[in-house]
């Protein structure tokens, strides 16, 4: 029982660091770069896909066994895009704005290889509970690169921070929070103008996108192995997270595991 | 006992070194240094201490941080920070040049694996960083020779030229004075980034690398060769206007210094020829057809990516060398 719950936890937290979707396996990097142009939007980003997440898990996990192997791409596909219809309809109705910043984004949440990933790796293979704890922790995980990337990229390329916040939270009415809608710092300290400071453009193209990703993933990779993971290094399918939906040919990959470490082997092979 | 020490080839070596080379790029840069203070002010040699200083702090906290070994010995991040310094308007504010040269060394150059790894010379995406992010600070030029705080601005002579209506009578738009003169062009004696404007200052260093054999000839030569036949086409023959066009702009200053980085440029001749052609082109695209008035940097950058690929279809062949096909028609034949 005690390791049962263990697992529950374990299977849960993995994708916030060790395996978080955008920063460790390097999916559903399209939307991220292209919608975390301000924590905002970042954030509605990975709201929507954390509940498309979490249902699809749920209902793919619990139809794994009525799912022909043959067929499981499209089936889940039609799974997925249901949810997706339904997500967009809401944040439509609800929060137009949002609807409006995502844009193209919101509807191609369908093709997010995170959620594709995580049937395919997870919830076909995987009880209900679990996959949706999994597709949870997922969603956190993918939560929190947008809004770190939001986070960043809105301060560097716009100088504010949580610009938009009352658009978002209009479906609770007006004026909710005392009406706070961010923080504009170059009102906040107008000193600042008169330092000639000035946000830097390039940080809101998807160029000033792919600096912030590249920092923020080095970043994670740190976390992940300070917290005992594995290195993020070429070390065969074994430490690889994507081994298990891997279409590439398992020898060949762990020859070149073979290749990367010849040294030892040779020291071994000498003994 | 004495031990007999076996090393690996090469035996042979030439007393050529990394400190050495940038030693002599910043030797073959300072004509242009002095010609930006002459023309600019002290402010000139402030922006250009404030670059330098930058990538010289960026250097070394970054390889502190990623534990790698203090290369500031090789004085490389000195020279990329003085080429940022003359690619930057000359009232640029001094933290924009800070932010350029720390993006240049710790993005470009450090996290690709410092010097020898960056796939794209540091400076040139520095200054295009900038260009992106402060577009009108990075475009503001002022008046030569005016050094005062609220010096008068003006327009680059290319931001002229690029006006210019090229289907009407080309000979008489440029003589009715919205370009400086010629010898004006040559000195320096115009608006634009404070290391570019003096074109005889550039080939002095130029001329001094390539006595060096620091650089080779080849990449300079075709890049302004390339541009200079171009836009003579493109001014229907014009000499004055493939003169304006050659002079003005970063254009002698990317093709001598920039583009000739050991790192991001082809080894093969053949690679380099290829390489200059293609800066040529881009540079000339950019600057006949898009609503840039300079396309130097981008096209050094764009080319620069395509190095990898430029090597590939240039690998000399070892001696002796039969490639398959032959070898069969060979075969075939016998």
């Amino acid at each position: 029982m005690a390791a049962e719950k263990k697992s529950l936890g374990k299977e849960f937290t993995k994708g916030i660091i060790k395996q978080n979707p955008v920063m460790r396996l390097v999916l559903g990097t399209c939307a991220t770069l292209a919608v975390t142009t301000s924590l905002v939007n970042g954030f509605g980003m990975g709201i929507s896909v954390t509940i498309v997440l979490v249902c699809s898990n749920i209902v793919i996990s619990l139809l794994r066994k009525a799912i022909p192997n043959k067929i499981r791409i499209p089936a889940y596909i039609v799974v997925i895009a249901s949810f997706v219809t339904l997500v967009q309809m809401v944040v439509k109705a609800y929060v137009p704005a949002l609807d409006k910043s995502l844009g193209i984004f919101l509807p191609l949440i369908v093709v997010n290889c995170i959620i594709l990933g995580r049937a395919e790796a997870f919830a076909g293979k995987n009880g209900v509970l679990v996959s949706a704890l999994d597709g949870l922790g997922m969603g956190i995980g993918f939560t929190a690169a947008c809004c770190a990337m939001g986070i960043i990229r809105e301060f560097l390329g716009g100088g504010t921070f949580m610009t938009g916040l009352q658009s978002l939270l209009s479906v609770f009415g007006d004026g909710v929070l005392g009406g706070f809608d961010g923080i504009d710092f170059y009102k906040v300290f107008p000193f600042l103008e008169k330092l000639s400071l000035q946000p830097m453009t390039i940080m809101l193209l998807p160029s000033g996108g792919f600096f912030t990703f590249g920092v923020l993933m080095a970043v994670t990779n740190r976390l992940a192995e300070r917290k005992g993971g594995k290195k993020a290094e070429l070390n065969g399918c074994g430490s690889c997270p994507m081994a298990a939906i891997c279409g590439a040919d398992k020898a060949e990959c762990e020859s070149m595991k073979n290749a990367a470490a010849p040294a030892e082997k040779k020291e071994a092979a000498a003994e | 006992m004495k031990k007999l020490t076996v090393t690996s080839s090469p035996h042979v070596k030439s007393g050529a070194t990394v400190t050495g080379i940038m030693l002599d790029v910043i030797i073959a840069l300072l004509p242009a240094l002095i010609a930006a203070v002459r023309y600019f002010g002290p402010r000139a040699l402030l922006l250009a201490a404030v670059c330098i200083g930058t990538c010289v702090l960026s250097e070394y906290v970054a390889e502190k941080i990623m534990k790698k070994p203090v290369t500031l010995g090789d004085l490389s991040a000195v020279v990329t920070g003085l080429l940022l310094a003359y690619n930057l308007p000359p009232t640029i504010p001094l933290w924009m040049a800070a932010v350029g040269s720390a993006a240049a060394i710790i993005i470009v150059k450090q996290m690709f694996g410092g010097l020898g790894q960056n796939f794209v010379n540091p400076a040139i995406t520095g200054r295009i960083i900038l260009l992106v992010s402060f577009s009108q600070a990075m475009t503001t030029f002022t008046k030569p020779l005016d050094w005062t705080a609220d010096a008068v601005t003006t327009a680059t002579p290319l931001a002229a030229l690029s006006a210019l209506d090229r289907g009407g009578d080309i000979a008489a738009q440029l003589s009715d004075g919205r370009l400086p003169g010629l010898m004006d062009m040559f000195l320096g004696n115009i608006g634009g980034s404070m290391g570019e404007v003096c074109a005889a200052a550039l080939l002095i260093g130029g001329v001094y690398l390539i006595a060096r054999k620091v650089i080779s000839p080849i990449i300079p030569c075709v890049y302004i060769g390339t541009v200079a036949a171009l836009m003579l086409i493109a001014g229907k023959g014009n000499f004055t206007f493939m003169l304006y066009e050659v002079l003005g702009g970063g254009l002698l200053l990317g093709a001598i210094f920039m583009a000739t980085d050991y790192v991001t440029s082809p080894v093969s001749r053949t690679g380099k020829v290829i390489f200059a052609v293609g800066c040529g082109v881009i540079t000339t695209v950019i600057r006949l057809f898009s609503n840039l008035p300079e396309g130097v940097s981008y096209s050094i950058m764009i080319m620069n990516i395509l190095v990898p690929l430029i090597e590939k279809i240039t690998m000399p062949h070892p001696f002796g060398f039969v490639k398959e096909k032959k070898e069969k028609k060979e075969k075939e034949a016998a």
